[in-house]
């Protein structure tokens, strides 16, 4: 090699190293909720998965929940319709949910009772409420807005061989818990682990992510946990069949089919 | 054949059929059929004071053990499909024992449309535990006895046709006469101002001579507020009694209603508004005693999470009665005068525990104007994804002339075990 063009090159190399903090102007804790909201929740136009629920609680004894959820973005207002179809246990068969999710104000829910061919609307304040008695909310299966909260970037680790950033939010209300720190991967933007601390800042519940595979073009959560670190139960979540942009219509988001299941989503 | 051998053959064969259904559908689970069910006891003891009169089973209005059957399924491409529901059941309180056809259908589905035809439950209006233009087919018995909730709904045997042809969805119902099952004194102790002694019979509206009933509704959103309207051509489920030629003969009459619906939310809760208009043809003068005037309903709802896993509702209800004077004329004595506009308030209290394994349940019923109440509290407990059990009770009370008040011979705690599979 000429020495012209080891100067040239060794400049360069220099120039590289120089330049890399400045690139990695880090973003924002909102910037990085803001993101990771959008990986976790809203990939894809829509989404058709099956879903096994396992609550386990600290006597080891399980329930099982099977579930066909499916899920649509209407647009990039923010606005999302969600239907959630129970498989079993052979008690609530049958029974559906149908949730209509807005960004700046509370979701309609509905609910589908087989035995009585009710269909019946259920008051929607209760985003924190458990899902199913398990140990996610409502809000931890369809989403929260990134405004409820506020986000303070903390600093990036490395979690299980990803890179992440943590950040720590805070309710701009009074709700169940007091802060929630997340690790983000800063390349796939979905959250590894979540921990969420209560009024007198002790450890409340735990979230992680237990598999992440890539389904398509969409990096997935397929296993999840919650964790409730007070009473000692806990709830395994695995997502099979995960699909994304499978081609649902905004209409199976309506009355009719949550009366009569759409076979060819439920299934 | 005496009693004995009829109730065995009556056994057998429902056991043989249930057997051959179990079977047929064993057979057939391989393509695509879902086989669940559960076995149910359920016990209603009443706790008043009030004697029973001897041979009737008011002391435990329900003493029960049933099996349930359901067998669902679809064909491959999804239009094509069909469910029964069949319950056998072993009825102590009147020692008696049957097979139930709750549900039996066949599902035909397109697109834009679809069709159902048999034995079907069909629940309309918004109203929670107060009907208006919901007139399809009640079981009051398993109600007051506190049965678990689907079996206040009975099916109807009809043809539901169901067409989606964009933003509204519309219903047709044809439907042959099925009665409510009425409290009587077999298992309840009421007063009973018709002349005892006297056979009595029911006539039941006819299928085939014009008299079936037909019923539509339409129904769609706007924004996110659901609004419906419906229509029915149908009958009281309750008989007219009236005396005639040394018997009792109780008829059906026919009844017409028109109404509409809208459910949305305001503020954190949701408010429901119902309304309709009961058209009495076979009295609308008004003067005929059996027969009910015609009256105006309506109700308005509102329910809210109180806290997490608490939810309150609250609904007002009316019924405002045409040509009360006429009425009130030729009401005969011994009967309850009922008033122009009766008021009904219900309140709802439901909250969870323990990971939601924990239900408490309060429904009341209170009686404005007619100054009665009726109190439904219930503690659920689901010791398993399969077995669940119930506590609860059905306290009737206030005054004796009122529609509640008039049942508090009848108030009744009960249990319920159910283990699903």
């Amino acid at each position: 090699m000429k020495p012209f063009q080891l100067v040239v090159l060794s400049l360069l190399a220099a120039l590289a190293t120089v330049s890399a903090p400045a690139r990695a102007a880090d973003p924002s804790g909102g910037e990085i909720v803001k993101r990771s909201l959008d990986a976790f929740y809203y990939a894809g136009n829509d989404m058709r998965s099956k879903v096994r629920m396992k609550l386990i609680n600290p006597q080891g004894n399980v329930r099982e929940r099977e579930l066909t959820m499916l899920r649509i973005n209407l647009g990039k207002t923010g606005d999302q319709r969600y239907y959630i179809y129970f498989h079993g246990p052979a008690d609530v068969k049958g029974t559906s949910f149908l949730v209509w999710k807005y960004p700046g104000k509370e979701s309609d829910r509905w609910i589908y009772v087989p035995a009585l061919k009710l269909v019946k609307r259920i008051a929607a304040d209760d985003k924190r409420s458990s899902f199913v008695g398990s140990d996610f909310t409502y809000e931890d299966v369809s989403g929260r807005n990134v405004e409820d909260e506020t986000h303070t970037f903390v600093r990036k680790e490395d979690l299980g061989g990803r890179p992440t950033y943590i950040v720590e939010s805070k309710p701009k209300t009074v709700i169940d818990y007091s802060r929630r720190l997340s690790w983000i991967d800063s390349e796939r933007w979905l959250p590894l682990k979540e921990e969420y601390f209560d009024a007198r800042n002790e450890p409340m519940r735990t979230f992680t992510a237990d598999k992440v595979e890539l389904t398509g073009k969409q990096w997935t959560i397929i296993a999840r946990s919650m964790k409730n670190l007070q009473s000692g139960h806990r709830t395994e979540v695995v997502y099979q069949e995960v699909g994304y942009d499978v081609g649902l219509k905004p209409d199976i988001f309506t009355e009719r089919y949550l009366r009569d299941a759409p076979g060819q989503w439920v299934r | 054949m005496n009693a004995g051998t009829g109730k065995t053959v009556r056994v057998a064969a429902s056991i043989v059929v249930s057997s051959l259904a179990l079977a047929c559908s064993m057979v057939a689970a391989g393509q695509g059929i879902s086989l669940d069910g559960f076995a149910q006891s359920h016990v209603a003891g009443r706790t008043s004071r009030v004697d029973c009169p001897s041979g009737t089973a008011c002391d435990f209005p329900a003493t029960e053990l049933r099996g349930q059957l359901k067998a669902e399924g679809r064909n491959a491409s999804g239009d094509a499909a069909f469910l029964a529901r069949l319950d056998l059941l072993r009825d102590a309180a009147v020692d008696d024992t049957r097979l139930v056809t709750r549900e039996l259908f066949g599902d035909l589905t397109s697109e834009k449309a679809s069709a159902r035809l048999g034995r079907q439950v069909i629940t309309w209006g918004v109203g929670d535990l107060l009907f208006i233009n919901d007139t399809f087919p009640k079981d009051w018995v398993a109600f007051f006895t506190g049965q678990p909730m689907q079996y206040l709904k009975l099916g109807s045997d009809a043809l539901k046709v169901n067409a989606f042809p964009g933003p509204a969805n519309f219903e047709l119902v044809i439907a042959g006469f099925r009665p409510d099952n009425t409290p009587t004194s077999r298992r309840f102790i009421f007063a009973d101002p018709l002349p005892a002694g006297l056979q009595r019979r029911t006539q039941k509206p006819g299928n085939d001579s014009g008299e079936g009933e037909i019923s539509g509704r339409v129904s769609g959103y706007l924004a996110n507020w659901e609004l419906a309207g419906y229509v029915s051509r149908t009958h009281y489920r309750n008989p007219a009694w009236r005396v005639t030629g040394g018997e009792i003969v109780g008829t059906y009459p026919r009844l017409n209603t028109i109404g509409a619906s809208v459910t949305g939310p305001i503020g954190k809760g949701v408010v429901s508004l119902e309304a309709g208009y009961y058209d009495s043809p076979q009295d609308r003068g008004g003067r005929d005693p059996s027969v009910e005037n015609s009256q105006f309903r309506g109700l308005v709802g509102y329910s809210r999470q109180l806290w997490e896993d608490a939810t309150l509702g609250l609904q007002l209800y009316g019924e405002w009665m045409r040509d009360y004077a006429a009425y009130r004329d030729t009401v005969p004595a011994g009967f309850l005068l009922k008033d122009r506009l009766r008021k009904v308030a219900t309140a709802r209290f439901t909250q969870f525990f323990a990971h939601q394994t924990v239900t408490f349940n309060l429904f009341a019923f209170l009686g404005l104007s007619e100054k009665d109440r009726y109190v439904i509290p219930s503690l659920r407990y689901a010791f398993s994804d399969n077995l669940w059990a119930e506590i609860g009770a059905n306290l009737f009370g206030g005054r004796r002339n009122g529609m509640f008040g008039s049942m508090q011979d009848n108030s009744n705690v009960y249990l319920t075990v159910r283990f699903a599979f």
